[in-house]
């Protein structure tokens, strides 16, 4: 039938060409990244809440003081197995700036649930001042905002060599990276094996501490993951069975016609 | 033509006799004839319609929390997602659901372009199709900036200094767009405004268009591209093409909520999860797939003039092509040589969207000239040349028999009315 091979040919060519030219643009120079394996990638999968909660710890020990979160609030944690008590305790441990007294003096009182993980600096000047120039990014969306955010997170943490390559002109204060476009990047290796001491006892190397904070990461981009998963699969399952009763209708009905 | 039937519900004939909706809609949504012979590719018009509808409710309830500040704007994004119930849902399905438009729109134009939906007499039909679209590339445009994202506000400077190509006025112009010296809070609060405004520009183009269709002698073509002769040849609209609509529509959803579910910012630009910096360039500025072919067209031109006429040039070129194609047979399915270009000119198209992604070196820029010329010589030369040359297969003298094999019997209907005018 020529109609439904026209109909067929246009329908597969347009999903192609959306799906060739959709994929990501490659830089100048393409960086070949390794690929990780991650709990929550495909449609069943979930965050890791073990290793999201050791990503955390990671975060608290070494990416906070440079890096703030703004967009994630302590009542997020719930969503990785905290309870609202540990969720107080964590919060009571951060300052926050909340407006002025009578006086005109800012009010600094510890943290609450509603508040989100401040950032370390009190303002872009500070917080460049104090890192040579390049003010540290937040990282709430981190993961999101990087072309295969997860893989590209780990192999950063994990990208640094101590001596650039021969001829490479590296600026002083910056450090080498392979995954860093144009592998100058300013903040320095963070992660070394054995400087996190593990809550629940996992083996602390400079690996498992970047996959883990690439998990805690994935989850502050996207709080809503795990729902947005559940439910999509019964969202599909009816789509799926309304589909197939819509096709059975529509060929009762049309049996009767000749066409 | 069946006549409306007797309303038997008192209140239902109370207001018809006033206002006749319910006639109306009877008569345009349940006895319209439908050509019985229409495909699967007939269903991507009320596909469009309805994800029109989608995009207008999951976009009032995303305005009611959007924050239309340059200091505010990505933050508000991120807040309907985390926070606001079901906010992840609303603005993901927002956010695919413009690509969705798009893919059920170019289906739905091809679609009309291989039937040649657009000869006589549905010129004007086509051409409010054409506004349509070119609405739809203005809505899409302005909603991308609102998030404030790096691609967002780079995106909005390219495509907004486009203007400042032409002569004299082209700087005023721009900074008039502008309402100030740079992309600013100014822009990103008319570009919401807009972005408000301009669907429901598209809902009565819409109508327009549906007006336009349902027009007695007019109606929908159908892949044989010949006339309705009789009743033998159409089914009523409902329940036959409200069924198959809907079902077409089950399998259209099942791959939106695909993307919406499991791959949600596949068809984005992760940059765009960089809040807009006007210092930091990114290294490419790429528009959304669907604008791609467009984006190559524009930039296939060495001279930025030349590029912004000819994009212009090429979305214009589209309302004049029911004066282009000469042909007297309307379905590519009778055409056996132009068939070929039709598909040379998809091919040409996907071409155009896959070098628009690349960066404007090297072969690419040829491959974007090459594309570029096709594109125009396709409707400019081929259309009327092959249109004039072409020896068309015969045409099946009605929608319910097919092409007479050896002499058979004439079907009861095929008498019943001239063969249409080609």
């Amino acid at each position: 039938m020529m109609h439904k091979r026209a109909t067929t040919a246009i329908v597969v060519g347009l999903a192609a060409a959306v799906a060739a030219w959709s994929a990501p643009v490659s830089a100048a120079e393409q960086i070949e990244l390794p690929s990780y394996e991650w709990s929550h990638y495909g449609p069943f999968g979930t965050i890791d809440q073990a290793a999201a909660q050791r990503g955390f710890q990671v975060y608290q020990q070494v990416c906070q003081s440079c890096h703030g979160m703004e967009l994630f609030y302590f009542r997020n944690l719930a969503g990785i197995g905290f309870t609202e008590e540990q969720i107080e305790i964590v919060a009571s441990e951060y300052f926050i700036q909340d407006g002025y007294d009578d006086f005109g003096d800012p009010i600094e009182r510890e943290g609450r649930a509603s508040d989100s993980f401040p950032d370390p600096f009190p303002n872009d000047a500070a917080a460049a001042a104090a890192n040579g120039g390049v003010v540290p990014p937040d990282l709430s969306v981190m993961i999101k905002a990087r072309p295969s955010g997860e893989d590209y997170m780990t192999a950063l943490l994990m990208g640094y060599e101590d001596e650039p390559p021969e001829g490479f002109d590296l600026t002083l204060g910056k450090y080498y990276n392979k995954y860093f476009p144009g592998h100058q990047i300013s903040m320095p290796q963070m992660l070394y094996d054995d400087m996190v001491m593990y809550e629940d006892g996992t083996e602390s190397t400079a690996l498992q501490n970047a996959k883990d904070v690439t998990i805690f990461l994935a989850y502050t981009a996207e709080p809503h993951h795990d729902e947005r998963k559940q439910l999509g699969m019964r969202v599909m399952l009816f789509l799926i069975v309304f589909a197939g009763l819509m096709y059975a209708t529509k060929r009762q009905l049309w049996s009767a016609v000749k066409h | 033509m069946a006549s409306a039937p007797e309303w038997k519900n008192p209140v239902i004939r109370w207001v018809d006799r006033r206002l006749p909706i319910f006639t109306f809609m009877h008569h345009e949504y349940v006895d319209y004839p439908m050509p019985k012979n229409c495909t699967y590719l007939w269903a991507f018009g009320a596909i469009s319609m309805i994800i029109l509808m989608i995009m207008i409710a999951t976009g009032i309830f995303l305005a009611m929390h959007y924050v239309a500040h340059t200091d505010h704007a990505f933050n508000s994004v991120e807040r309907i997602m985390r926070d606001v119930n079901y906010g992840w849902l609303l603005r993901y399905v927002h956010a695919n659901g413009a690509s969705m438009f798009f893919i059920a729109v170019y289906i739905h134009t091809f679609r009309g372009l291989y039937y040649g939906s657009y000869k006589e007499p549905r010129e004007l039909l086509w051409m409010i199709g054409v506004a349509i679209l070119l609405v739809m590339i203005l809505t899409a445009f302005t909603g991308y900036v609102l998030p404030w994202g790096q691609m967002s506000f780079w995106a909005a400077t390219v495509i907004t200094s486009l203007f400042s190509a032409f002569p004299v006025v082209g700087d005023p112009i721009v900074t008039w767009l502008w309402g100030g010296f740079s992309v600013d809070q100014p822009t990103l609060n008319r570009f919401f405004a807009l972005h408000y405004l301009l669907p429901f520009v598209i809902l009565g183009l819409s109508v327009l268009h549906v007006a336009a269709l349902h027009v007695p002698g007019v109606g929908s073509n159908n892949p044989k591209g010949i006339a309705i002769q009789g009743p033998q040849d159409s089914v009523p609209f409902h329940p036959y093409a409200t069924i198959k609509d809907l079902y077409a529509f089950a399998v259209f959803l099942i791959i939106f909520a695909a993307f919406v579910f499991y791959a949600p910012n596949y068809l984005g630009h992760p940059d765009n999860y960089v809040p807009a910096d006007p210092l930091v360039t990114p290294p490419h500025i790429v528009p959304e797939w669907y604008f791609l072919p467009f984006y190559a067209i524009l930039r296939a031109i060495p001279d930025k003039l030349g590029g912004v006429l000819v994009m212009f040039a090429s979305i214009a070129v589209l309302f004049v092509i029911p004066w282009l194609d000469t042909s007297k047979v309307r379905s590519c399915t009778y055409r056996p040589i132009y068939k070929w270009f039709f598909w040379l000119f998809v091919a040409n198209t996907m071409l155009l969207g896959y070098v628009g992604a690349k960066p404007a070196e090297g072969i690419w820029v040829l491959l974007a000239q090459l594309g570029t010329a096709w594109y125009f010589i396709h409707f400019l030369v081929v259309m009327p040349v092959v249109g004039k040359l072409e020896k068309p297969s015969p045409l099946p003298t009605s929608i319910s028999e097919p092409v007479l094999h050896g002499g058979g019997p004439l079907p009861s209907g095929a008498a019943a009315g001239p063969m249409e005018k080609a």
